[in-house]
């Protein structure tokens, strides 16, 4: 079964900073790392290879330094990296065109796998996109999948409904947190990166002219002003003085 | 045209009236969409709130795949002159709206609670990074498609003598090899965290299943009886079922008051509650980042706040 996985590079929202006086986020010198829910979506792919047999490729689209992520996902047990050298600030559109073009060029697959959706931007675009793209059936929001030799079946989490979807193959699948726990590579396993093949593109030798259909104008802070009331010292006054200031917001009371 | 769609009846009420705005500013007017059975019923309640036409695309699936219903959303598009899309933002919905702007080449922004025109341009709001910014997107692409929450907009007040057009037309779309075989509602213990005008949440600082009754005291004397809970509790621990898990990838409410016990204030959960009327904190740790996004709180053992708490409530509201 030859599998392919879809992963970003991120940057790490937890180490982001906010502006204090513009409270914009500060986006110069926040960490890299791949979409936490992208490392599912590897980790699954190595369960059905275990089982299936076949080849993982992974693909990225993004900045050259990206290919260090490739690498952690080789590790992991990808047997080969396509990383699509791409100019920031591409949108969901030339960026699942990207990879329809990177999927057709590598050839021929039976299952694309991609996280569920980003955690920096969380659209949850890129998987259906790509799917319509290469009219292909798409299984979203996989908790479980089971893949046999002719198809795959999968128990979704639809929100207020669960659904079990079967599909033949080629299928594109994207996974929620919740399927597994990803493995984290031994040092052999990093060691062995080194001889695994990353073939490097560029956007422009894969597609040409593309434009974006969606720009990020402007990223805009948050406000959150709130009052920062904090009682800590004696239990029961504390909990007198909030039982009153709610009183007095109107938010509790006859 | 402006097309609205949505599975979910609400949805699509509180979405026409943000269609009704957009047509305005564009001089165009408001189709709302239903796929299925033709209910004419249904279709006249949504001109009741601001439809100029309602099609009915006739079909006779039995399920919802994302791949059929792109199909004859895509239909729709290329016989009409179609600007906007709307489309709930039910899982359902995303996924739709994403495979339909992969087969139109068309631009998509997900979860949007602010839309509106400028310089002839259709904007869309959406908050990225957590919670930590909102981006402004700006569409280059006809048609443009906009996801939009639950309760993002307020609805019409429904108006029985709007007019409008009812058309119906079958719609044999593209057939998908998948195949749905099994459809079950989630377990769910019959909570609208949504709708909810107070609610008391719980996190990681609950030691045991058997406490959470700690906070349903608090919430039932708080006449609010509404229980929420960070990822962890629905999530990982499976305590409460994940109608009741608040933030990103759970539900994102606006309650008049919200209690957050135990909760630590990861951004994530942040995002799904940042709306919030008045926010309570309970955390012993005073460093806790719940404290920031909090305009009271309480810093001490919930074992110990809470049951003097709910004392305190039940004493003043008497």
């Amino acid at each position: 079964m030859n599998i392919i996985v879809c992963a970003k590079q991120v940057v790490d929202v937890s180490e982001m900073k906010v502006d204090p006086s513009t409270k914009k986020p500060i986006l110069q010198g926040v960490p890299h790392k791949i979409s936490d829910i992208d490392k599912n979506a590897m980790e699954e792919a190595i369960k059905i290879k275990d089982k299936n047999g076949g080849k993982i490729t992974v693909t990225t689209i993004g900045p050259s330094d990206a290919k260090e992520r490739i690498k952690e996902l080789l590790a992991m047990g990808a047997d080969e990296g396509v990383l699509v050298t791409a100019p920031d600030n591409i949108d969901y559109h030339m960026t699942a065109t990207l990879l329809a073009e990177t999927i057709k060029k590598i050839g021929s697959y039976d299952m694309i796998l991609c996280g569920e959706a980003s955690v920096d931007l969380f659209s949850g675009q890129i998987g259906p996109r790509l799917a319509g793209l290469l009219n292909i059936p798409q299984v979203t929001y996989a908790q479980s999948v089971k893949a046999e030799k002719d198809k795959v079946t999968a128990e979704r989490n639809m929100g207020d409904k669960a659904v079990t979807t079967e599909s033949t193959y080629p299928v594109l699948i994207t996974v929620t947190k919740e399927i597994n726990e990803p493995r984290l590579p031994s040092l052999m396993q990093i060691l062995a990166t080194a001889n695994k093949p990353i073939q490097e593109w560029t956007a422009d030798s894969l597609s040409s002219g593309l434009n974006p259909l969606v720009e990020t104008v402007e990223l805009k802070g948050v406000p959150m002003e709130r009052k920062n009331v904090i009682y800590q010292n004696d239990l029961d006054e504390s909990v007198g003085k909030l039982v009153d200031s709610l009183a007095k917001e109107g938010v509790i009371g006859r | 045209m402006v097309l609205v769609y949505s599975d979910n009846k609400k949805l699509t009420i509180e979405m026409l009236s943000k269609a009704v705005e957009i047509a305005k500013q564009q001089n165009k007017k408001v189709t709302s969409a239903i796929i299925g059975k033709p209910d004419e019923k249904l279709a006249k309640e949504y001109i009741s709130y601001g439809a100029n036409q309602v099609f009915i695309a006739e079909t006779n699936l039995e399920s919802f795949k994302a791949e059929e219903y792109a199909d004859i959303l895509a239909n729709i598009v290329k016989e009409t002159d179609v600007e906007t899309i709307l489309i709930g933002s039910n899982k359902n919905g995303k996924e739709l709206s994403a495979r339909l702007g992969g087969k139109l080449n068309a631009g998509c922004i997900v979860d949007s609670n602010n839309i509106y025109v400028k310089n002839n341009k259709l904007m869309a709001e959406r908050v990225v990074f957590s919670g930590n910014a909102i981006a402004v997107e700006q569409f280059n692409s006809k048609p443009a498609i906009v996801t939009v929450p639950s309760k993002a907009f307020d609805p019409l007040k429904k108006d029985d003598n709007r007019k409008g057009e009812i058309i119906k037309k079958k719609i044999d779309g593209e057939k998908s090899p998948s195949k749905i075989l099994k459809v079950q509602e989630m377990k769910t213990e019959e909570v609208n965290v949504e709708d909810a005008e107070i609610i008391v949440s719980c996190g990681r600082g609950f030691k045991d299943k058997n406490d959470i009754k700690l906070i349903e005291e608090l919430a039932e004397v708080l006449k609010g009886k509404t229980v929420g809970c960070s990822r962890p509790i629905a999530a990982d621990l499976k305590w409460l079922s994940e109608d009741h898990w608040i933030g990103l990838s759970g539900h994102k409410v606006k309650p008049k008051l919200y209690i957050a016990a135990g909760i630590s204030g990861q951004i994530q959960h942040i995002a799904g509650m940042r709306d919030s009327g008045i926010i309570v904190a309970i955390n012993k740790d005073p460093e806790a980042l719940i404290f920031k996004s909090a305009d009271y709180g309480i810093v001490g053992d919930l074992y110990e706040v809470i049951p003097k708490l709910t004392a305190a409530v039940k004493e003043k509201m008497g």
